[in-house]
């Protein structure tokens, strides 16, 4: 199966503080005012500019490991190389909000007009991000539709370039997938053009498969420790408090 | 109010619009140009960098700051061209050969502009070779560079080994930073100096041309 999804920007639209997170406003401050108008005017931006498409493709873990060996750079031990095995499913995913975004940022730079450049380049990697998380849903529901996805189920997923999966994973990885489609390519650094794009892996699998500690050696290089959450939120009870019990 | 402590406030407020008039307001007073620059912009810039340090501030209102020095200079710049504008140093920077992103890259040279320093910005995707061969045409003291890749943070060090293998390394200088750049990475490939971020950075260069 290979799938193409036309993402509505509203569903991939930014809060105010995971942005600001990203400008070193911590989320225990107050933004002033002019901070706020600067975001709000940036996201109006990027609901304007974003055009948002991503795809997933089927691959098994047999194919998957060639193109997770990619150019043999990865760490020696990563989570994947635990996890992979024990998957239920995996998909190839690529998404980008396209290059007008990216221009309008160089523009305002242009413009002198830094602090709205900025601001709006943490919208768009933000939303980017959000991006993937859609195209995770979008994979969930359709396994859910197969009857696939119980309370034990989860998704996560990879990038090359994070977790010990080496940048140059990109190639093979492309080779698969060709995103191309999409309007995503690779440069010979193994960059993705346009830049607020995102690709990997969406894991699918029992949630005890996930909880892997960040003590990996290459851990220590990580500067935002994002796996953490990430495994928190797979682990969070979702039914509604009065099922939950206790207090 | 003393004009330039007023263009130094409204800087600090980001007030572009106003530090722009109030900056030609003072030369229709005939207050030295120089005395404007220093006294007026980079005075005010100095107070912004010292309040983000101190987490006063965030970055947005650093930027904001940052417009506002740049509508003053282009005020100023017309009454420099014969001698060019006045600076604490040349600094070329560009983003490493590989790597396309510049978002750090410019807030670097923002708030080196904002400092005094003249910057060379050589965009993104620069060789080790043109960095060297700007350094050398512009003589340079600072090359600047911006890596956010691991698979580019190499080049840096091919900067660093191209300049020993001229015999430049005492004449030109190297700083690195960029998300994955550490301060143990920069030692381990002979750069001069690391950025943590872009007041950091700064602050780095500063000490760079101190010790010249």
């Amino acid at each position: 199966m290979r799938k193409r999804f036309e993402i509505s920007v509203e569903d991939i639209e930014p809060q105010m503080d995971e942005v600001l997170k990203t400008q070193g406003i911590p989320s225990d401050k107050s933004p002033p005012e002019k901070v706020k108008s600067l975001f709000q005017e940036s996201k109006d931006i990027f609901l304007k500019y974003s055009e948002p498409v991503g795809i997933i493709s089927d691959i098994s873990v047999f194919e998957f490991e060639t193109v997770y060996r990619g150019e043999g750079l990865n760490e020696k031990e990563t989570p994947l190389d635990e996890i992979l095995n024990k998957a239920d499913n995996l998909v190839l995913f690529a998404l980008t909000i396209g290059e007008r975004v990216s221009e309008k940022i160089r523009e305002l730079f242009k413009t002198n007009d830094f602090a709205l450049g900025c601001m709006l380049d943490s919208v768009a990697s933000a939303g980017t991000d959000k991006g993937g998380d859609v195209l995770e849903e979008n994979f969930f529901n359709l396994l859910s539709k197969k009857g696939k996805v119980n309370l034990q189920k989860c998704i996560l997923r990879f990038s090359p370039g994070y977790c010990g999966w080496h940048m140059s994973g990109q190639k093979k990885l492309f080779e698969f997938l060709n995103p191309e489609d999409i309007g995503i390519n690779l440069t010979d650094g193994f960059l993705m053009i346009p830049l607020k794009s995102i690709s990997g892996v969406i894991v699918f699998g029992d949630k005890e498969i996930f909880n892997f500690d960040d003590n990996y050696p290459f851990c220590s290089e990580c500067t935002t420790h994002e796996c953490k959450d990430r495994i928190r939120k797979l682990f969070r009870d979702l039914r509604p408090e009065k099922e939950k019990g206790g207090r | 109010m003393d004009i330039l402590k007023e263009i130094s406030e409204n800087l600090e407020l980001g007030d572009f619009e106003k530090v722009s008039l109030l900056t030609k307001k003072a030369i229709e007073e005939k207050i030295p140009v120089e005395k404007i620059l220093k006294f007026g912009l980079i005075g005010g810039m100095d107070i912004v960098g010292e309040k983000y340090k101190t987490h006063q501030i965030f970055l947005p209102d650093v930027l904001m700051s940052a417009r506002a020095m740049h509508a003053g200079m282009d005020v100023l710049k017309p009454f420099f061209i014969r001698e060019g504008m006045p600076n604490s140093g040349k600094v070329i920077l560009g983003t490493i050969q590989g790597d396309l992103h510049d978002i750090g890259k410019n807030l670097v040279g923002i708030m080196l502009k904002g400092a005094g320093f003249e910057v060379i910005d050589l965009g993104t995707d620069v060789s080790p070779e043109k960095f060297i061969e700007t350094a050398k045409k512009e003589a340079a003291y600072i090359i600047g560079m911006s890596a956010l890749l691991t698979t580019t943070m190499p080049m840096m060090r091919k900067v660093v080994e191209l300049l020993k293998k001229e015999g430049l390394e005492d004449k030109v200088k190297t700083i690195i930073g960029g998300a994955p750049v550490s301060k143990d990475f920069a030692q381990s490939i002979g750069a001069d100096a690391y950025g943590y971020d872009s007041t950091d950075a700064v602050e780095s260069v500063r000490k760079l041309f101190n010790q010249a």
